[in-house]
């Protein structure tokens, strides 16, 4: 019995974690800005090749990660200045360029490094409860999620980066004429996103096979995260993730995989009938 | 005027699109004067004061701030050199706190003094009791002390109000107008505000400047003032 409870237990951690660590880049910068980044799997992918190849180089898997991470925030503050920071008054010229980004880099990296890769392996092995199975690496996976919610909270509610940025979010004209450099708030906030996405890659990285249009694995569960979500990453994304979790383990549960993925996508659209601005609108809404 | 000059604007012309809103606006502030801007709806008060801030481009003429070019600076420059901006609406950060709202200024701001928090909280020691609400649930009159302290916090040698009295209940309006005149003779900043209730522009300024078609049409000294008719004639036009 308690073997049972902890696997269901563990399918849910498995699951909310996934959708968390995919959504949260595509959340601040849809948050922030407004902006639909369509290039958001190739961050992802970004962080995921960048692991494999420092580790395949001898590197430690942490330090690895911690450098994919950061090179996706660099390519996402990149392409901030360059590109998307003309778009910030045209959201459908953005989900254009951006998907635009996407494809490109796509088909780049088939061009450069080939159709597949071998993955690096997962580590720190399995543990045994009751007759079933679990890999360890999980719960630091779900452990990692916890952490980027907490890391999130403390940077927007507790620093004066946040205060600043939550400020643009609200009214960027007003925080403007208070002296607040919006266009540097989101230029770090792109590259918080991008940071995000990458580190959402690098933790995957060692559960998987590499080949270069797998930042595809994530998009579903990323956008469908940030449309319940609504555009409050604090608000939104964690109750999102937690709502679309218990469906998706219940369903994964008793009807298999394809009726968890099928579930996930219904879920969102009684999300959206009943809550057009997402959970964290909603919430927001009862607050005033 | 022989008092330092603060603000000095010669010919300054804004449009949105193609229609033109402001067609030569003349206007000059000395340190420590409380001017008000008056003139009817929709003669460009509102655009008048954005462009100040910068968030309307002007299309040509000048705004100098101390004797320094800043027409062409963000806002954010401007607020940082010293302009502190108090919009139409008040438009506090409503998902945030009291406090917050006001670190936002002394985050912002270049030159912000620590002591300036405390001094918000003097002047309008409401905020103080409410520093922890947020300033979506504030009442009207309190977000305006709100908007109000937010600028002040950026430690500013001019404030822009833009109809700081609307909707707000006459005793606070009393409140609020006292504390713009301590604000001015214990720190020597100078104030423009956009005005339409009578009260309050006899209460406190000591020049007014009237606007009509995006241009300033007359200019109303202190004698003058001391009579309510020319005001109220202008407000009427
Ligand atoms: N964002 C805008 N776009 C287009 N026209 C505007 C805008 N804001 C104001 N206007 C027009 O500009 C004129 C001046 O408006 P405003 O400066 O708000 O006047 P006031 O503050 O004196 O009432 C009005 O005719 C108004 O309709
Ligand atoms: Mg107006």
């Amino acid at each position: 019995m308690f073997a049972e409870i902890f696997s269901i237990l563990y399918q849910f951690a498995d699951v909310f974690a996934f959708l968390i660590l995919a959504a949260a880049g595509l959340a601040i910068i849809f948050g922030m800005m407004g902006i639909i980044n369509m290039a958001h799997g190739e961050f992802i992918t970004c962080g995921i090749y960048v692991t494999v190849i420092c580790v395949q180089q001898g590197m430690p898997l942490p330090l690895a990660q911690a450098i994919g991470a950061l090179s996706a925030g660099l390519v996402g503050i990149a392409l901030e200045r360059t590109i998307i920071r003309h778009l910030y008054h045209r959201p459908l010229d953005s989900i254009l360029a951006t998907w635009g980004i996407s494809l490109m880099v796509t088909q780049g990296m088939l061009l450069l490094l080939g159709s597949s890769w071998r993955g690096i392996g997962t580590p720190l092995g399995s543990f045994q409860v009751g007759d079933y199975t679990f890999s360890t690496y999980r719960l630091v996976l779900f452990g990692a999620a916890i952490g980027v919610l907490a890391g999130l909270y403390l940077v927007f509610m507790r620093t004066g980066y946040g205060i600043m940025a939550r400020a643009t979010m609200q009214n960027a004209e007003m925080a403007q004429a208070l002296g607040v450099r919006t266009q540097h708030m989101y230029a770090a906030s792109f590259g918080m996103g991008a940071a995000l996405a990458g580190l959402c890659g690098a933790l995957y990285a060692p559960t998987m096979t590499l080949i270069p249009t797998m930042g595809i694995t994530f998009i579903i569960e990323s956008f469908v995260t940030v449309v319940v979500g609504g555009a409050n990453v604090l608000l939104g994304t964690a109750p999102a993730g937690i709502l679309l979790a218990v469906v998706r383990t219940a369903l994964n549960a008793w009807y298999g995989q394809i009726a968890g993925q099928i579930g996930l996508l219904i879920a969102v659209i009684v999300v959206i009938r009943l809550l057009p601005e997402g959970v964290s609108g909603w919430l927001s809404r009862r607050e005033r | 005027m022989s008092a330092e000059p603060v603000l000095d604007v010669v010919g300054l012309h804004a449009a949105y699109g193609s229609t033109p809103v402001l067609r030569g606006i003349d206007m000059h502030l000395g340190k420590g004067e409380i001017v008000s801007l008056i003139g009817r709806n929709g003669v460009g008060k509102t655009t008048t004061m954005r462009c100040l801030i910068g968030l309307v481009r002007a299309t040509a003429g000048h705004i100098r701030l101390r004797g320094q070019a800043i027409t062409h600076l963000p806002p954010a420059d401007r607020a940082r050199l010293g302009i502190g901006y108090i919009p139409q609406g008040r438009q506090v950060f409503p998902r945030m706190t009291v406090e917050e709202n006001l670190r936002v200024s002394q985050l912002a701001g270049g030159k912000s003094d620590p002591q300036m928090m405390e001094r918000v909280f003097a002047y309008f020691p409401i905020l103080k009791e409410r520093r922890r609400q947020s300033a979506g649930t504030l009442s009207g009159g309190e977000q305006q002390q709100l908007a109000i302290g937010r600028a002040m916090v950026g430690n500013p040698l001019l404030l822009l109000l833009d109809e700081p009295s609307e909707g707000i209940q006459p005793s606070i309006v009393r409140m609020i107008c006292e504390a713009l005149k301590s604000i001015r003779d214990q720190l020597g900043v100078t104030i423009l505000f956009v005005e339409q209730n009578l009260d309050t522009i006899m209460e406190i300024s000591e020049r007014c400047y009237v606007a009509d078609k995006g241009t300033i049409v007359a200019e109303i000294g202190r004698q003058e003032l001391h009579t309510s008719e020319a005001v109220r004639r202008h407000l009427l036009i």
